[in-house]
């Protein structure tokens, strides 16, 4: 079979899976089985989280650009599109829908809104990425920081987009939507990061002087990343939008950049698959705190008794719950401590890994992990060597 | 005019605060390269600690003086305490590690400290004692100072002149500028550099918590996300000012504090709303950047391959 043919084949049967999920994400549920809502909706916002992490990733972690400036470019993509559904897409549903059917001229308008959201915060990039991509380090950081939230604030000042009030929009995102454009933006990435611009990214990253002297116009490649990364948070803020029904400026704050920056340092930077297991912890793992105090209590009753639990651990763990942002910036500073590389590294997880990892000899280490420069690496030079022959 | 001076006065009263904070951030990045970002939340400690010294120790009923300077060195020297073990149990462990894992580790000391707060006191605000009888003083005109302004004026004034005492004056000083030029010959120097870091984090947090009780006193509201917002432009400060330079941060805080009153002040008249208060500051800097790369007083750094 032609290799276009297969690839289509498995867009289709993921298509396909993803459309069977929904139904078991959705509240009639499938067979009778349905996802609790509560759960549903957690899946979904992971789904929007790895979209944003895995594109930040792109420009952080592969280029080596420090960006704390995601949110802004997710507020400009969800704040365009839900203008346009808002204000437009009723009538132009209505229109369309007698021509190609209801739910395809509904899919179509959600459609279009995603590419607009994706194509104004391209813009957005393109107009910020310029001009700061110039900057390096701790200063493109605080730069891209403060676009965010002058973007944020000028929002903040639109009223016909619900200015401090908040914004309602419809819900046209679902599960389906959210995990079908979190596929293809891996697929991008993916693509990009295995392609020579790919390379070029990465060899930025290792060293931008050495990179510029082999040859790489690193301000067109740096601005490249920068802009296709913005184009799929503000496709993320987008799917965010229209899945909450409901914007508010204080959701693109700077602390949903560091958020997103948490996630993939968390992950590992540089790693796919580790943008994507970084997503899924920081989206699940303060819900799970949230639960901790009771399963606790209902464990601990079940090996001792319910009545021997002392009254102080029983109000101990009550309160626990109020203290879960405290544990997740512990677990936070912990695993910085403990595995500042985050969870794994550069490298990637997947089915070929185990094995890998099992034949990989000691000290291996795959490309641009660790830092360890050339200069540590090095034996004694040549007037060490005559240094120490002199001495004896 | 009259407007124009009260704008100016108020402006360097915000200004003379964000520089107090600006000059934590500037020190700590000069020395270890580290964007501080908990040292906002230390100044909202810093007004905290204030908060229940004049409460525990009876200062709240009434005015005093005696009172203001006791909480004021009291929560200095706590907020000196909390920068030195952020420092012994965060940084220190992680600090030969890449940048991107201090960050973290620094956001994440932030928002542990936020949501201690916010967990054990909850985050609604509080009204913090006027330890000050409030009084207002005429200048030209109608523009108006009041005590705390001058109290503001003449605190961070004098705290400035003792820092730059400190490190342009004394042998810790000295310490601090070589470790800040290179960490590694100022250990083989024989600084004990831990010592000297550890000593410029209580020296940043003391400065932040004299500001977080100064501001308490001129806006008596406190509460526990205080110190996010006014940190950042603190930071902002001092990027604008150059960061690492001393100079440069309390020139980029009273910059920002005339600016944000300027665009509440005068905005209206050429079609800036007031919200873009906390904009302006991100503003400057932008601009600032694309023109002078490392600040207004930074030095540049030739980048050697």
């Amino acid at each position: 079979m032609p290799t276009l043919v297969k690839r289509l084949l498995a867009a289709l049967v993921i298509f396909l899976l993803l459309v069977v999920i929904n139904q078991y994400m959705s509240k009639e549920g499938l067979f009778g089985f349905g996802v609790p809502s509560y759960y549903a909706r957690l899946i979904v916002l992971a789904g929007i989280n790895i979209i944003l992490a895995v594109s930040l990733n792109l420009i952080t972690g592969f280029t080596g650009q420090f960006s704390i400036g995601h949110a802004g470019f997710m507020a400009v993509g969800a704040y365009s599109s839900a203008y346009l559904t808002v204000y437009y897409a009723q009538a132009w549903e209505r229109s369309l829908g007698g021509i190609v059917g209801g739910s395809l001229a509904h899919a179509l308008i959600f459609l279009l809104a995603i590419l607009v959201g994706a194509i104004v915060a391209a813009l957005a990039g393109l107009i910020v990425g310029i001009p700061s991509l110039r900057l390096r380090g701790d200063y493109l950081a605080i730069v891209t920081l403060g676009f965010a939230e002058i973007i944020r604030i000028v929002i903040l000042n639109i009223d016909s987009v619900g200015g401090a009030t908040g914004f309602t929009v419809p819900g046209y995102a679902n599960f389906l939507w959210v995990y079908a454009f979190a596929i293809i933006t891996i697929v991008i990435v993916y693509n990009i990061v295995h392609s020579d611009a790919g390379r070029a990214l990465v060899s930025i990253r290792e060293d931008e002087l050495a990179a510029e002297a082999m040859g790489i116009n690193t301000t067109r490649y740096k601005v490249l990343a920068f802009v296709i990364s913005s184009a799929l948070a503000g496709m993320a803020g987008v799917l965010a939008g229209h899945y909450l029904s409901f914007l508010s400026t204080n959701d693109f704050q700077f602390i949903r950049s560091f958020e997103i920056i948490i996630m993939i340092v968390l992950g590992g930077m540089g790693s796919l698959t580790g943008a994507i297991l970084g997503a899924i912890i920081i989206t699940f793992l303060p819900e799970l705190l949230r639960t901790l105090g009771p399963r606790l209590e209902s464990l601990l009753s079940s090996i001792f008794g319910a009545d021997n639990i002392p009254a102080s651990v029983h109000t101990f763990l009550l309160q626990l719950a109020n203290y879960r942002l405290v544990i997740f910036a512990a677990l936070l500073i912990l695993i910085m401590l403990t595995r500042p590389q985050g969870i794994l590294g550069t490298r990637e997880f997947g089915l070929s890994w185990l094995k890998r990892a099992r034949r990989r000899p000691e000290g291996d280490k795959p490309v641009g992990t660790g830092g360890v420069s050339i200069a540590e690496q090095e034996p004694p030079s040549a007037i060490d060597r005559a240094k120490e022959v002199k001495n004896q | 005019m009259d407007t124009f001076v009260q704008q100016l006065i108020n402006g360097l009263t915000i200004g003379a605060i964000y520089a107090l904070i600006a000059l934590g951030y500037t020190m700590v990045y000069g020395i270890l390269r580290l964007i501080n970002f908990a040292h906002g939340d230390i100044y909202m400690v810093g007004a905290f600690v204030g908060y229940f010294l004049a409460f525990q120790l009876g200062f709240a009923t009434g005015p005093s003086l005696v009172g203001l300077g006791v909480v004021l060195i009291g929560s200095m020297i706590a907020a000196a305490l909390v920068g030195m073990a952020i420092e012994r149990f965060a940084y220190r462990p992680i600090r030969k590690y890449a940048r991107m894992t201090t960050l973290i580790t620094a956001i994440g000391v932030s928002l542990l400290i936020e949501n201690l707060f916010v967990a054990r006191l909850g985050a609604a605000p509080r009204a913090f004692p006027q330890l000050l009888r409030e009084q207002s003083y005429t200048l030209f005109g109608n523009a108006a100072i009041s005590k705390s302004q001058i109290l503001i004026f003449a605190v961070s004034v004098a705290l400035m002149i003792l820092l730059q005492w400190v490190i342009f004056k004394t042998k810790v000083g000295t310490a601090m500028r070589a470790v800040s030029f290179n960490l590694n010959s100022a250990k083989l120097m024989g600084i004990n550099t831990d010592f000297i870091i550890s000593f410029t984090f209580a020296l940043g947090s003391a400065l932040a918590a004299a500001g977080g009780v100064l501001t308490a006193q001129y806006n008596p509201q406190i509460d526990p996300l205080m110190g996010i917002i006014t940190g950042l432009k603190a930071f902002v400060a001092a990027v604008l000012g150059g960061i690492g330079n001393v100079p440069g941060a309390v020139l980029g805080g009273l910059l920002i504090g005339i600016a944000e009153t300027f665009v509440v002040g005068y905005g209206q008249n050429v079609g800036v709303p007031t919200t873009f208060r906390d904009a302006v500051a991100f503003a400057i800097l932008i601009l600032v950047l694309l023109f002078r790369p490392t600040g207004l007083l930074g030095s540049t750094v030739r980048e050697k391959v």
